[in-house]
């Protein structure tokens, strides 16, 4: 037993925090600065920060995470980091040559108080910025919140640094996506564009953190938003935010800053959120459905129905990031299985209300609990067994010791690949989704028959 | 004048010199940044009585400069108490430094019994909130320790400072005196925040102190075993110690403690009963070798079990310290009997690779050690560079009394270390040491990386992410080995990358068995098809047949 000092007895803990299901807000907002194009994202605080959420992403997306560091040592965090930080600047620029450094600030530089807004002004009355190259910034103490929250703050960075209201409209859309992977940002663009609908997307993550090999490394990829497209934000028709943790501070931002309109809607993972992100982009530009999106939502209607028995019923763990679980428990809910643990480590009260709402009918208690962590979710499991676990790599640990199957989702995947290529969005990801579950009960359910049970044919 | 053979280059069809390189590589700099970026890039060199040039080394990387170098936090708790399996490791801060130090470095262990204590799979944090930092953290970190006391009773306790608990002041030590009182379990602290010193190094060394401080030294029990053995800066990567202890044991030799791969506390609070101490990473803890041979007299020296060579070179060391005729006979028989196997497979895979190139830039001691593997299958080692290493880890530690001492070194506590009053007890008379010194065996000593190396060949300190780059373009390598930062970066060029801090999913690479699976990894990644496919049929071949079109 690899967690085999988990008691089956739950003592409530009021301090101590065991296997996170969560991590902090800097690497979120290091993500969403790599779907920006030809962005260098900057970590300002020592250099441990940088090296540990560089390691993190590349594990996860086995691409290349380039990120630069304000290295502070003990003298910069008595006398402040501003100096390292223009310093830095100027460096970047000459060296590696971006078209926007994007800082974000660590607990580290947040404590003792740095002011990025005072120091890139700074550098900027210095000379360190070349005319042309810009700088976004956003403050992304790690004692607040977590991961979404950073991603969240450094997607608002990008409106409250970039975006400009012109007098002409761009005819545009703009989409917000999500803490989401590369293949679901893709996705969610191929549906509004499948729909006729030109977009914005910010960030954008595909083509950056799932490229291809060709023999040439370059730092920047062909991928993410330009800052052209980031300006032009503020001229775009309306704004779709999904995802309300990680999309609607950056919506909001923009609709106060530029009045553009904003919808949050919820991810679309599964039937019901897809339908509503394709009803979103029908109303809100004017267009209908296409027949090709009508029958991808066909398919996983088809299959939903076909593969019914297998999903009636089957009880599930989930754990992530609140925006993914509020979708997934929907989905799960909507495919009749029983979502009866959820664990986010992401604080916030309204997570579990929601949660309990989409679940209320279900004739099974479920346990919800928003800042909390996979020890909790492993000691629920003890108590009350499920089919499936569903969470990020350290699920592996609850699901070998406790024998159950397990679906690798959300942040980080670290021992397999996958989840940067295809999506989990859509009425497409919806049916990979489906696709997935079913082999893990169906795959332990082969495992688990005696010889004259052993099925071939369904 | 050495009359050994310098590495030439050749850049894009001219013969280039180093030097000529080496002025090329820091063109793009600002021309400060040039100037201490030159300091840190040598062309090695070695005098006949193994003087190498000076390189500079240990001192803050150049903000902005995209470095592989961490913090202190993750060389304190990510390296060095990391491994030990039956000490809870409370990270006190917000919850990344402890999320990401969570089973990310390979470290594997094996307790004895299915209910042994193994706390390696769990990860503890105070997740402190913004209040914590407003108000102070020590109220919750006391009530964090009682926590994790009361639901998994540990023989130990050990805390981390990270970042912000530094700044806002809590003070985890006296928590620790207070919680250890309280418990009656040892319960311990280090100050370890991630802007201590410049880089991993300074939380080895924090670690180090922390160690000798609050561990070893707090079972004198006497236990079996003839020829009692620490290692010393070994972390069991991908099962590394595994491999050394079936080694140690078929010679007959006992591993007495580990510091710190497959480690436990036991191990550390009795290791000062041992005989003798080797030194693996001499980066990493060559600061408790030494505290341990002032205080209680156990003298030192530096091994290396990475290669075939190396290893029956260690052995061999390790039996003539002991002078018993049945033991050198012994370890003899083991290397006779271990080295058919991977005399045979190097043969092999020397056909294949001999001529090829490697680069490696990874922490502070593999990047040395692995050369000799390479060398072994004849592949030629063009540059090489420490992350966060020292000069004696680049020179020699005969430099030592010649390294300026800057503020960021003097930040971290060098404890002050005298012969313990009861349990001083040296191993060997100064005669019997100096008759071993003649022998050969190199009492604290370490020779380190660069007389090692080849003239001509680039060592590179702190290596940034534009010289990286340019190293691959220019020197072309067959083969590069850093680590996961740098992994696919690399790989995008076309060329392998092999991880040295966690060997991707392979290892182990110590010992014998360690070296047969690494020169098998490492033909495979240098003679595979693979690279070749990245230029598509119609790229190689793009001109175009109207054949089908016209029929």
């Amino acid at each position: 037993m690899l967690l085999r000092h988990t008691p089956t007895e739950i003592k409530e803990r009021s301090a101590l925090s065991i296997n996170p299901a969560k991590t902090c807000q800097p690497i979120g907002a290091m993500y969403a600065a790599l779907g920006v194009k030809g962005c260098l994202p900057h970590s300002h605080g020592s250099q441990g920060c940088c090296a540990y959420h560089r390691s993190t992403l590349t594990r996860h997306y086995k691409e290349p995470v380039m990120a630069a560091t304000s290295s502070f040592t003990e003298g910069s965090s008595v006398f402040g980091g501003q100096s390292n930080l223009v310093q830095a600047i100027d460096n970047i620029f000459t060296i590696y040559n971006p078209e926007v450094i994007a800082v974000h600030t660590t607990c580290l530089s947040e404590t003792i108080g740095d002011d990025l807004t005072q120091i890139t002004r700074k550098a900027h009355e210095e000379g360190k910025v070349p005319a042309g190259k810009h700088i976004i910034y956003a403050s992304t103490p790690s004692y607040v919140g977590s991961h979404v929250t950073g991603f969240a703050n450094m997607v608002k960075g990008m409106v409250n640094c970039l975006s400009e209201k012109t007098e002409v409209k761009n005819g545009k859309m703009n989409i917000i996506p999500g803490y989401v992977e590369p293949s679901d940002m893709e996705e969610i663009k191929r549906i509004a564009s499948e729909m006729g609908i030109s977009t914005i997307m910010f960030p954008d993550t595909s083509n950056v953190l799932n490229g291809p090999q060709t023999g040439r490394y370059h730092m920047f990829p062909r991928g993410g938003v330009s800052v052209e497209d980031l300006k032009s934000t503020g001229d775009s028709m309306a704004t779709i935010a999904l995802g309300k943790t990680a999309s609607s501070a950056a919506a909001l931002a923009l609709e106060t800053k530029c009045g553009v309109k904003c919808d949050i809607l919820d991810l679309p993972i599964g039937l019901h959120g897809t339908d509503r992100y394709v009803d979103a982009l029908r109303k809100m530009a004017c267009v209908s459905v296409p027949d090709s999106i009508n029958r991808d939502r066909g398919q996983l209607v088809d299959v939903i129905t076909d593969m019914h028995q297998y999903f009636y019923g089957k009880k599930v763990a989930i754990a992530g990031d609140p925006d993914q679980l509020i979708a997934l428990t929907e989905f799960l809910v909507s495919i009749d299985m029983y979502p009866v643990h959820v664990v986010t480590g992401t604080p916030g009260k309204q997570f579990e209300k929601t949660i309990l709402d989409l679940t209320k009918h279900l004739p099974v208690k479920v346990n919800v609990k928003s800042h909390s962590d996979l020890f909790m979710l492993h000691q629920w499991i003890k108590n009350e067994p499920v089919d499936l676990l569903i969470a990020n790599t350290y699920g592996k640990y609850i699901a070998r010791d406790e024998d159950i199957p397990f679906i690798r989702y959300g942040f980080p995947i670290l021992d397999r690949v996958g989840h940067s290529y295809f999506p989990t969005v859509g009425y497409k990801g919806g049916l990979r989704l489906v696709e997935k579950i079913l082999d893990a009960i169906l795959e332990r359910k082969d495992r688990d028959a005696p010889e004259e049970n052993f099925e071939l044919v369904m | 004048m050495s009359t050994k053979e310098s590495l030439k280059y050749e850049v894009n069809g001219t013969e280039m010199t180093p030097e000529e390189i080496k002025t090329d590589m820091t063109r793009i700099y600002p021309s400060k940044v040039a100037r201490k970026r030159a300091k840190h890039i040598m062309v090695n060199k070695v005098c006949d009585d193994g003087c190498v040039p000076e390189i500079e080394s240990n001192v803050r990387t150049i903000p902005g400069i995209i470095t592989q170098r961490g913090c202190s936090y993750a060389g304190c708790k990510g390296v060095v108490l990391g491994p030990t399996r039956d000490i809870v490791n409370i990270t006190h801060g917000p919850v990344g430094c402890s999320f990401y130090s969570w089973l990310t470095r390979r470290n594997q262990t094996k307790p004895e019994a299915e209910t042994d204590e193994n706390f390696m799979t769990y990860c503890f944090t105070t997740d402190m909130q913004e209040e914590d930092i407003v108000f102070g953290g020590e109220k919750k970190l006391k009530a964090c320790i009682q926590e994790a006391y009361d639901l998994f009773k540990p023989k130990a306790i050990s805390i981390f400072s990270t970042c912000p608990v530094g700044l806002i002041g809590d003070d985890v030590h006296a928590v620790a005196k207070e919680m250890k009182e309280k418990l009656g379990v040892n319960v311990f602290a280090f100050s370890c925040e991630g802007y201590k010193g410049v880089s991993q190094s300074a939380g080895h060394h924090i670690a180090n102190n922390g160690l000798f401080t609050h561990i070893i030294g707090l079972d004198d029990t006497i236990k079996k075993g003839k020829y009692k053995v620490n290692l010393l800066g070994e972390y069991n990567i991908g099962g590394d110690a595994f491999e050394l202890e079936r080694i140690f044991d078929k010679c007959g030799i006992t591993l007495h403690s580990t510091f710190s791969g497959n480690s436990t506390y036991d191990g550390f609070a009795n290791s000062h009963t041992a005989d003798l101490n080797t030194v693996m990473c001499h980066r990493s803890i060559n600061y408790v070798a030494e505290m341990m041979e002032k205080k209680y007299g156990i003298p030192w020296f530096k091994v290396d079990f990475i290669g075939a060579a190396a290893t029956a070179k260690s052995l061999r060391k390790i039996a003539a310290y002991f002078e018993d005729p049945e033991l050198i006979a012994k370890v003899e028989e083991v290397i006779a009997e271990e080295m058919p196997e991977v005399e045979m497979v190097m043969a092999d895979v020397k056909t294949r690779c001999n001529g090829k190139t490697a680069a490696l830039v990874v922490g502070g001691s593999r990047a040395h050690h692995y050369q000799e593997l390479f060398s072994e299958i004849g592949m030629t080692t063009l540059m090489a560079g420490y992350e966060f290493g020292h000069r004696d880890d680049y020179e020699g530690r005969k430099v030592i009394p010649t390294i300026k001492v800057d503020a960021d070194s003097r930040n971290i506590e060098e404890l002050e270390v005298s012969a313990d009053e009861v349990r001083y007890k040296p191993r060997k008379s100064a005669e019997e040491l100096a008759k071993l010194k003649e022998e050969g065996i190199d009492w604290a000593d370490y020779v380190g990386m660069m007389p090692e190396m080849k003239d001509g060949a680039f060592v590179i300190d702190d290596i940034s992410q534009y010289e990286t780059d340019y190293i691959i373009e220019n020197l072309k390598p067959d083969i590069f080995c850093a680590g996961i930062k740098e992994k696919y970066a690399v790989q995008k060029h076309g060329i392998p990358l092999k991880q040295l801090h966690s060997y991707d999913y392979g290892g182990p690479y110590a010992g014998f068995k360690g070296a047969v699976n690494f020169y098998k990894d490492i033909d495979r990644m240098v003679n595979s098809k693979i690279w070749g496919y990245s230029k598509a049929p119609w790229d190689l071949n793009p001109e175009l047949s109207a054949a089908f079109a016209n029929s």
